[in-house]
């Protein structure tokens, strides 16, 4: 077989079970297409293969031994801000370029602890800023649907690896979209996990109070399979919750009849594209064919702050956390001088990129003495109405519909000297990490030739809700099926 | 909301971040444009709310302070710009 790497999750773990393939075989073929095609998609900031050939062998050995648990021996990409244990983690950052973490995420020591194989590390916005792979200090990932086009982002990197099938699944980060507006993009689906659900040890942080790590995957049932490992309570991220981890995949079932759809009218917003919201009507329809009960006014009224609440909160409390980066410990250090407050500035002029630097003035703008009560506490407490509006839709739905993206891809540079513009692709993602509800983005078909996602959202730890409702709409749709013909 | 150099300046100063007259002039107007979209925060009612900084509502948690093995200082200081012995080096703070 040598169409291994097209495999889904749920495929590769039957033949590996059944003892059809091996783990090296697997990931040999997907290592060899995964080369062939990087130099034309640039989804790997790094190829890890020798590594990925040592698990796959070690997962053999598992498998021969009878343990083999569905993510066994099945190659996977992780986004390169989730620390591997002497294997470089650069956040596509020059700030990262030779940093090589002593420990493991705590995702990272979940999917070894089942002989996962990771094959390579996934490019991104740097330190996860970005809507487009663009702020990647090193290079742009192309979009395998249109190679002039962005992937997404910051997941980027992910997103277009498995859109383009060079891995099995991807690992990816979402403080305001960077997991769902990729898939979107890129036409794969991505889960975006409640707020505490998932462990962030080990995630290098952009904003503390809205970053959470999740799949990207071919489908929903391998999005689930994920979920069912990375999931769970640990002592070193006290915001995971010690909420026990149901198996996911039990959600997984055809059947939504009676499900409550809420469609939020403020999300259908001004200057949506045309074939986006063709696409999105389309499968509210189907939705109510599968029996579900839609509800076309529900409201969120407190939308229309989501965006400015957000780029307070997530700069402000990047500012804090990237003030770590001094040039002592560890990144890039100026080292033309030997006086110390300007061997720290140089270190962050150098070391950083235009987008990081621009967050951090703004977060350190709206902390600074005098701003602080107009915009951070300002933004806190809109954080809450914004809450309270989910909170009230959830008394009468069970999920929310939106588009993930108010356009498809957009292309390479068209955004990339305007911030607002660029800010304004998330508009339909970041209310959702506000909040800290969790949300899924999965294929809805196509407008312009490129992917349209499909947002679905629920309330705090309604994941399996979440899956029910996008895998219904998955099995009865093709679009999880159509695939980029990347020449 | 438009900014000046002088803020602009004084803004980098406080965050650590060295910047060139080129960028002064450019976080100038990027910033002021990105603040004047933020303006809108001004019409949310936010009159006797609370500030929301956890969205799940977890309060306090505590777990018992146990001692536990550290990673090898080797380890730790493999990163480190400069060393010396089992510390980081830095430049003098006071000369």
């Amino acid at each position: 077989m040598s169409d291994l790497h097209r495999l889904t999750i749920h495929e590769a773990h039957a033949l590996l079970k059944e003892k059809k393939i091996s783990s090296v075989e697997l990931t040999r073929a997907t290592l060899k297409y995964l080369e062939s095609i990087d130099g034309k998609i640039r989804a790997c900031m790094r190829i890890t293969g020798g590594h990925a050939l040592e698990s796959a062998a070690i997962a053999d050995k598992a498998i021969a031994e009878g343990r083999c648990s569905p993510l066994t021996g099945v190659p996977a990409i992780i986004k390169d801000n989730m620390c591997t244990r002497g294997i470089t983690t650069t956040c596509s950052s020059k700030m990262l370029e030779n940093f090589v973490p002593p420990y493991n995420a705590h995702v990272i020591e979940k999917l070894n602890s089942v002989n996962a194989v990771m094959v390579g590390k996934a490019n991104m916005d740097e330190f996860a800023m970005g809507s487009s792979t663009e702020n990647s200090a090193f290079f742009t990932t192309h979009n395998p649907w249109n190679p002039d086009c962005v992937p997404g982002g910051s997941s980027g990197g992910s997103a277009a690896a498995v859109a383009a099938d060079a891995c099995i699944y991807a690992l990816g980060s979402d403080t305001g979209g960077s997991i769902r507006q990729p898939a979107g993009f890129c036409g794969v689906v991505g889960l975006k996990p409640t707020y505490g659900r998932v462990s962030r040890y080990g995630l290098v942080a952009f904003a503390s109070s809205l970053d959470q790590i999740g799949p990207l995957a071919k489908d929903v049932t391998d999005a689930a399979l994920v979920m069912n490992v990375i999931s769970g309570h640990d002592r070193r991220d006290s915001t995971t919750v010690q909420m026990e981890v149901p198996d996911y995949t039990r959600a997984l079932k055809k059947d939504i009849k009676g499900l409550r759809v809420g469609v939020p009218r403020e999300y259908l917003v001004e200057g949506m594209q045309p074939g986006v919201s063709r696409a999105i009507e389309a499968a509210i329809e189907q939705l109510e064919k599968l029996g579900a009960k839609v509800d076309r006014d529900v409201s969120l009224p407190n939308t229309k702050y989501g965006l400015a609440a957000y780029y307070i909160l997530a700069p402000s409390e990047a500012s804090a956390n990237l003030a770590r980066y001094d040039g002592v410990k560890y990144g890039y250090s100026y080292r033309e001088t030997t006086n110390v407050w300007e061997a720290m500035q140089k270190t962050r002029q150098l070391g950083f990129g235009p987008e990081v630097k621009r967050r951090i003035m703004l977060g350190t703008y709206a902390l600074s003495s005098g701003y602080y009560d107009a915009y951070y506490l300002k933004a806190q407490k809109v954080r809450t109405l914004i809450k309270r509006d989910f909170d009230r839709a959830f008394e009468t739905c069970d999920v929310l519909v939106t588009p993930t993206s108010p356009t498809v891809a957009f292309k390479i540079g068209e955004k990339a000297d305007d911030p607002v513009q660029m800010y304004l692709s998330d508009v339909c993602t970041l209310p959702i990490n506000i909040a800290g509800v969790p949300a899924i983005s999965i294929p809805a078909g196509f407008a312009d030739g490129l992917p349209v996602g499909l947002q679905f959202i629920g309330k705090h730890f309604s994941e399996e809700t979440l899956l029910r409702a996008a895998y219904a709409y998955e099995q009865a749709t093709p679009w999880h099926t159509q695939k980029p013909a990347l020449a | 909301m438009k900014l000046t150099d002088e803020e602009v300046r004084h803004i980098a100063l406080l965050a650590r971040l060295g910047v060139s007259d080129d960028e002064v002039e450019k976080f100038r107007e990027q910033l002021s444009n990105i603040l004047e979209n933020m303006e809108i925060l001004k019409q949310a009612d936010t009159e006797g709310l609370a500030p929301t900084s956890q969205s799940v509502a977890l309060e306090n948690v505590y777990r018992p302070d146990e001692p536990a093995p550290s990673l090898p200082v080797s380890e730790v200081l493999a990163n480190a710009p400069k060393r010396e012995d089992n510390s980081f080096k830095v430049n003098a703070v006071l000369e």
